[in-house]
This record gives C-alpha cells, structure tokens and sequence, in this order.
C-alpha cells in the first residue's frame, strides 16, 4: 500500500568536503591576516607609540597572561563571568516562566521590569559596592544585573507565546503540570531564549571588564586599566586582545549549544526553505 | 460484536459564547447518544459550531448548560477515556521531540512500567504504519504521515473514544483516502468508538455507521441518519454503490437546507 511508505525529508550538502574545508578555513581566517599584515606594515612606518606593530604585541601578549596572570586574573575574571552568566540563566528563566505563565503577576511587573531593565548597569556599581563592598559577589551582582534582563524578557515573551493548540493538546491528553512545563512550555520558548542568552552573553562580558574596571585588584578589567595607566601601551593592547579572544570563544561555545538545543528550530526552518 | 450499550450521551447541550460586543449562541440544544464501539461522524456546514461541539465532548470546554455524559458519569474536565485528534497536526505535534517522544508523550503520568510503555508506543506506530519514522521528527514527514503520528499518539493513549476535528481536511485527495481507510481499519480492529467531525459529505458517509447533521448556529441535530452501507467498505466499490450515493445525495440536501434555514428547530430548542 502506499500510504505505509513515504519520505523521510533529510537535508543534503552538495558541496564536496576537500572545498567544504579550504572554504571554511579561508573564508574565516582571510580577513583578520590581511589586516594584521597591514597593521604590521603602518605600525613599522608610524612613530606613534600607542600603536605598537603586532609582533610586539604578541610578545606582550605571551609574557603577560601565559603564566601566573592567568591563574591570577585571566581565571578569576572568566569565573566570575561564568557564574554571572549562569545566575542569570537560571533566575532569567525560572522568573521569566512564572512571570510568563501568570497574567497578573505580568500586569503587574510589566512595568517595573521595562523601568529597571532601562538603567544602565554599571550605576549600579557604586551602589553594589556600598552594599556589598568590593568583592566577587558585587561583581557577581553588577554582571547579574546587566545580563538577567534580555534572558528574562524574552523568556517571559516565549512562554506566553506557547501555541494554543499545542496547550489544547496538552490538556486533551492530561498531561502533568511538571510535563508540561519541560516538555512543551519551555522547549516551545527556547528560540526566544536562546536570543537573550546570546545577548545576554555580550552585556555581561562587557560589564565583567567594567566591574573590575572601578575598584578591584585583580582580573582582566583591572589590568588593561592597570597597563594603560602605566602607559604599558602593548600589555594593554594585548589584554583587550585577550577579551576580543573571550568574546569569540563565548561567541562559538554558545553556537555549540544553540546548534544542540534548537535543532528542531533549525531543521524546520531549513524544511520549509526547501 | 462489539458490546452495545451506551458510551457517550448528550442531552440538551448549549453553549454561549460572551464577550464584550456581545452574546453568540454557537451551539443551540444538541442531543444524542452513542453507543460502545460505533462510529458516529458529524457533518454540518461551516460554522455551525463543529468544533465547539467536540471540544464540549472532549472536556476542553465548559457547556452553558446540558449534560455530556461517558459511561455514565459526567464529563467536566479532559479524561483518560477520550484522546482527540486535532485537525491541525501542525500545531497539535511538538516539533521538537520525536515521533516516538510525541506518542510516549501522554504516557508519561500514566502508571505503566517501561517496558508496558514502549510496547505501547511501539504497537500504535505500527498499527499507522510509522514504525520506520519513530526516530524522525514531525516536521521530516508528510501532512499525512504527521497526522498518522497524531493518530497513533491517540491510540496508544488507548481511550474509549477517539475524538477528531476535521482531521483530514489538510492532506491531499489520495492520502486523505488512505487515512479514512486507516480510522475504519483501527476502529474495527480496536473496538475504538469514534467521533469524526467532518465537513465532506462524501468523507461522513463512507466512513459512518452513523451521521450526525448538523443545522447551522445555534446548532441543533438536524438529522440522525443510520448508514446502511456493507460494513467492509473500499474506497471505489463503496462510493460506486448506488445506496451511496443516495445517502450523499440525501446529506448534502439536508445541509442545502440547513444553510437556507429550512429546517424547523425541534420545539425543545430554543
């Protein structure tokens, strides 16, 4: 009969895999030389000497953070950045679903939440440190403070936005509160998330550095302050190279995990495009 | 045989829909009765309150008044005797679990062992013909697959009534008849009574044993109509009967009337 075969739609690459690799080799990386060879070339050139060549730079970079700076400001700094991150994930989401699955309690936060999501974080610095004092928790905090409000937004947005005939089907089927919550509330927000996870990512790499910036005596914030006060122009410019480094790591493992958790996203996209 | 008492009866339905502009009366007085094991479909003409009448029936709505009743026992809330089948799979299947993970879905706060529930899940994906699509997910499969999926999620849930909305009335010609053929083979197979809501005459008639028609809103049951038809049906001897074609003939004149307000309400309706 045949209605008991049918298609199983699959996607495939046309490409062969020897120019699949030069092409994603070359592409990337073809760029970033380039500049750096022209960069090579006008600093040779420039007396100016905040603009050191890059092999200098390099040599900075080696000397300054492989070795003990790495254990005691690279780590502490990127440890920080991961707890805040984590934080922020976990109350972003756990608030922004009680908040989305509640209607009043939305009407009600509404606009307090569009209030505080408005003042730039880094006035909250001085105020943390009052609180709080100088310690890793207020910085915990300040990143916390910058980075919850895209994740929880959009979380409260995903959740609310929950398909009306998938909730129907839900109920249909009698299916718990707990199941419905992991296997159709949050999974059906997890686009609009993952969106705020990616923002939120960049917001608290930028207020780690800021954080560290005002009152603090180690990590990566501090010593491209440090640097740049003692007029160590390389040092400095290899420490906001090794943020621009964080950014790109945090940029891919955050593609890992998005290609992981939004697979079906993706393949219903790529289906339809089809 | 299957056993001849009364599953699901309805009595004096309404339901009024209140909202700020105002009152609409969707469905007027419907009553009817269906016995254990039958298949019963519903046909009436667009917006004569189709749907609400099945949400009523499954428990996903509240009726301004009358009684639905299963085996007695009123229903006021979703129960585990009544799975439905929604007319948009496309949004009734959870893209992001599996075929499998969709029909092991509402097995999960049932009290089976594992082993009970794969066996479950294994035998509804076979019985629609998905057992090589288990692993797939929905949105990799045809219309018509994805509702088979919709389909063996319901069954392996295995309630007493299967419930479904204008179930086939996205899929193409050809696969809507495969699927018709598929709910007549599970219904004799599985001693499932069925509940099939439909807006083609042609659909009503060669699957019923029974069609409901419709009125239009505020909706009464204009005709119960019994289908004389052999019970081993096949899509081109059975449509080519003459009896067949006398009962759709009879159908589509009674919804003709029922759009042109022809028909006189029963005096119980008000």
């Amino acid at each position: 009969m045949t209605a008991y075969t049918g298609r199983i739609a699959t996607t495939t690459r046309s490409r062969t895999v020897g120019s699949r690799i030069a092409a994603s080799v070359l592409y990337p990386l073809g760029l970033p030389t380039l500049l750096l060879v022209l960069w090579g070339l006008v600093a040779t050139r420039s007396t100016n000497r905040f603009f050191p060549d890059p092999l200098t730079i390099a040599e900075a970079f080696r000397e300054t953070w492989i070795g003990p700076a790495f254990v005691e400001d690279v780590l502490p700094s990127l440890a920080r950045l991961g707890l805040g991150v984590a934080a922020s994930i976990v109350l972003g989401i756990a608030a922004g679903t009680v908040i989305g699955l509640t209607r009043w309690l939305r009407e009600l936060l509404e606009p307090l939440l569009e209030f505080l999501r408005a003042i730039p974080p880094p006035v909250l610095i001085p105020v943390a440190m009052l609180l709080l004092g100088i310690t890793d928790t207020m910085k915990i905090v300040v990143i916390v403070s910058g980075a919850i409000w895209p994740i929880l937004l959009n979380t409260i947005e995903g959740v609310r936005g929950t398909d009306s005939v998938m909730t129907e089907t839900a109920e249909s089927f009698q299916v718990t509160w707990w199941e419905r919550l992991w296997f159709l509330v949050l999974p059906a927000a997890s686009p609009r998330i993952m969106a705020g996870v990616r923002q939120a990512l960049s917001v608290a790499l930028i207020l780690m550095v800021i954080s560290e910036m005002f009152a603090s005596s180690s990590g990566l914030g501090y010593r491209i302050a440090y640097f740049q006060r003692n007029y160590l122009i390389a040092e400095m410019w290899s420490g906001i190279l090794l943020l621009g480094l964080v950014g790109v790591f945090l940029a891919v493992a955050f593609g890992l995990v998005e290609r992981r958790v939004l697979r079906w996203y993706h393949g219903i996209r790529e289906v339809n495009r089809a | 045989m299957p056993d001849r008492s009364t599953l699901l009866r309805v009595e004096h339905l309404r339901k009024v829909y209140e909202s700020a502009t105002g009152t609409v009366e969707a469905i007027g007085d419907i009553s009817f009765t269906m016995d254990a094991g039958e298949l019963v479909c519903i046909v009436g003409p667009s917006g004569c309150g189709k749907t609400t009448l099945l949400k009523c029936l499954a428990g996903l709505l509240r009726p301004t008044s009358g009684v639905v009743e299963m085996d007695g026992s009123p229903v006021t809330g979703p129960s585990p005797a009544m799975a439905v089948v929604f007319q948009e799979y496309g949004r009734s299947l959870y893209p992001w679990l599996t075929v499998r993970g969709n029909v092991e879905l509402p097995l999960r706060h049932k009290k089976l062992t594992r082993a009970a529930r794969d066996k479950l899940v294994v035998d509804a994906l076979e019985a629609v013909g998905l057992a090589h699509a288990a692993r797939s997910h929905p949105w990799q499969l045809s219309g018509g697959m994805q509702q088979r999926v919709a389909i063996a999620r319901a069954i392996a849930y295995q309630p007493d009534v299967l419930i479904m909305d204008e179930p086939f009335a996205a899929v193409d010609a050809q696969t809507r008849a495969d699927l018709e053929d598929l709910v007549r083979e599970l219904h004799a197979s599985r001693t499932i009574s069925v509940v099939f809501v439909t807006h083609d005459i042609d659909e009503s008639v060669y699957l019923g044993q029974r069609v409901l028609v419709l009125s239009t809103s505020p909706t009464w049951v204009q005709e119960d109509l019994a289908i004389d038809l052999p019970p081993e049906r096949d899509q081109i001897t059975t449509r080519a009967l003459p009896r067949f074609t006398e009962l759709r003939t009879h159908v589509y004149d009674q919804i003709q009337r029922a759009k042109r307000g022809q028909a006189v309400a029963p005096r119980s309706a008000r």
